[in-house]
């Protein structure tokens, strides 16, 4: 993990934002208020820094009326408080207005595994694709954070940034809407998003495989799927196994292609534990993407 | 105030009528009517030919279903032609059973799922005060509506945060299931707000409750009208 946590470089940007644009606001439900008070930007920003109690439902609504009125909205919480509690209100008071707002999401799919499933959240990126236009960003490292954050606060769409307590040890040079090519292989090509990636080196380092890093899953870079060598398509992501692989079927219609999906599959888990038991139970540490793509690609794969 | 147009409130049955086929209209559309033409013939600051002003009063429609009214009357001041009315609710309209404010010039909120209205014209009347605009924030619900859970987050929160520009106008047509305790009034005062109640179909009555001062504190208005049948 580095230095800042990707929640800690949240509120640190957030908070510059809020000092150099005064478009830019923030709308929280308790959580992740105290943050922004130890930082100043509760007392420099009261008017933009707003704290609706915790009432999720009117968090997102308060970000739909801010958008209608010409400010961009950062609106935090916890993962299922964010997305799956209030997700009507996304649908109604956000897209179906015609507006946008940034929500960026702490939690992840089981960062907080010892409080169970009502704080686990596995599904939340499936959840919006039932949604149109949304800017999906899945950042492995603080760096990454910032990057993602600068570049919503440009824009006016519907932006989710998808945090997490977990990091890989180096950020990647990103550009936002892009996958970002590691290394190249000729077996496979293994799609690492966000906080995958360290997990996913470790799993492959003697296979010749190609490794595109996505920070960024909508749009789904579809051309940089496709300029790459083997038509056997790994896809590792930190949430709902599956989630993107209509993306992989879209990208390669026209080209014969195998695609395993891995990911946190979809049951009702009744598991505390550590985000690190969780990962192994669900094959997503090191050991379980290795053995799962070599299943898959048959023989060894090394190079 | 909005543009003059040749209509006036006794047009408005005929406005409808080119909607609804007949001179019967539901009690969804009517209930609504005397209070949509009120705020649009004496209280809302905006002009049709500038429907974009930033500065501009909104109306948030939360009650969406019933839009017969609300069209009747954006027609008779001039936000929409009277013969686009005549297209209501077919494929290619802009009019449909709830408004979608994408579609319609003056329109501010796309309606339909209840309890969204309020809350969204709380983010409304925040980034309003942000932008340090003067304009004014209306909000129109049913009383029914009043039972979405949703609605008590805002009616807590914009009490709290004293937002003076804000106005609710509920539609009481005794229509809600389980009603509420001490009538609806109450049920905004205890949340701080500045309250009346009056005949809803009594238009010096509504326009009277609705331009009163209420400074530090959010207004609603519980505007009475005969129940369902």
């Amino acid at each position: 993990m580095g230095a800042v946590s990707q929640r800690e470089r949240f509120a640190e940007v957030v908070s510059d934002l809020l000092d150099t644009d005064p478009a830019v606001a923030v709308v929280l439900a308790d959580i992740g208020v105290g943050r922004f008070e130890e930082i100043g930007a509760v007392a420099r920003h009261p008017d933009r820094v707003i704290n609706v109690g915790i009432r999720e439902q009117l968090m997102i609504s308060v970000a739909g009326g801010l958008a209608l009125g010409g400010l961009r909205a950062f609106v935090h919480s916890y993962t299922p408080f964010l997305i799956e509690r209030p997700f009507e209100q996304i649908k109604l008071d956000l897209i179906h207005q015609g507006v946008g707002a940034v929500l960026v999401s702490i939690g992840a799919s089981y960062d907080a595994a010892a409080e169970g499933r009502t704080h686990q959240s596995p599904g939340d990126i499936a959840l919006l694709d039932t949604l149109p236009g949304f800017e999906i960003h899945v950042p492995g490292h603080a760096d990454e954070v910032e990057v993602l954050l600068r570049h919503a606060a440009t824009g006016t769409e519907p932006v989710y940034v998808r945090l997490t307590e977990a990091a890989n040890r180096s950020a990647m040079p990103i550009t936002p809407g892009r996958f970002h090519l590691v290394r190249e292989g000729a077996v496979a090509t293994v799609i690492s998003v966000g906080p995958t990636l360290d997990a996913v080196l470790e799993a492959t380092s003697d296979l010749d495989v190609t490794i595109l890093y996505s920070a960024t899953v909508r749009p789904f870079d579809r051309p940089a799927l496709r300029n790459s060598i083997s038509d056997d398509v790994v896809l590792v992501e930190p949430y709902l196994e599956g989630t993107s692989a209509a993306e992989v079927s879209a990208a390669l219609l026209d080209r014969p292609h195998r695609l395993l999906s891995i990911g946190v599959p979809n049951g009702e888990y009744r598991h505390y534990g550590t985000p690190a038991e969780h990962e192994a139970a669900h094959g997503l540490d090191a050991v379980g993407i290795r053995r799962r793509i070599l299943e898959f690609v048959g023989g060894d794969g090394r190079i | 105030m909005t543009t003059q147009t040749e209509f006036r409130y006794d047009d408005l049955p005929s406005l409808m009528t080119r909607m609804t086929g007949d001179e019967k209209h539901s009690t969804a559309a009517t209930s609504t009517l005397d209070v949509v033409w009120v705020l649009y013939d004496r209280i809302l600051s905006i002009d049709p030919r500038d429907p974009a002003d930033p500065d501009r009063d909104r109306f948030f429609l939360s009650k969406g279903h019933g839009p017969m009214a609300y069209y009747a009357v954006l027609a008779a001041k001039g936000f929409i032609l009277p013969d686009v009315l005549n297209t209501f609710a077919t494929f290619d309209s802009p009019l449909g059973h709830h408004p979608d404010a994408t579609l319609i010039p003056g329109v501010e909120f796309a309606a339909g799922s209840l309890g969204h209205g309020l809350p969204v014209a709380v983010g409304s009347s925040l980034a309003l005060g942000i932008n340090g605009s003067p304009a004014r924030v209306f909000c129109l619900l049913g009383d029914a509506e009043l039972d979405e859970g949703s609605n008590h987050e805002a009616i807590a929160f914009a009490g709290r945060y004293a937002l003076d520009r804000l106005t609710v106008v509920v539609i009481d047509n005794n229509s809600s299931s389980h009603a509420w305790p001490g009538g609806i009034a109450r049920r905004f005062e205890v949340e701080g707000w500045s309250t009346a109640t009056v005949d809803g179909r009594d238009h010096n009555a509504i326009e009277h409750a609705l331009g009163a001062a209420h400074a530090g504190s959010p207004r609603a208005v519980v505007a009475v009208v005969q129940g369902k049948y």
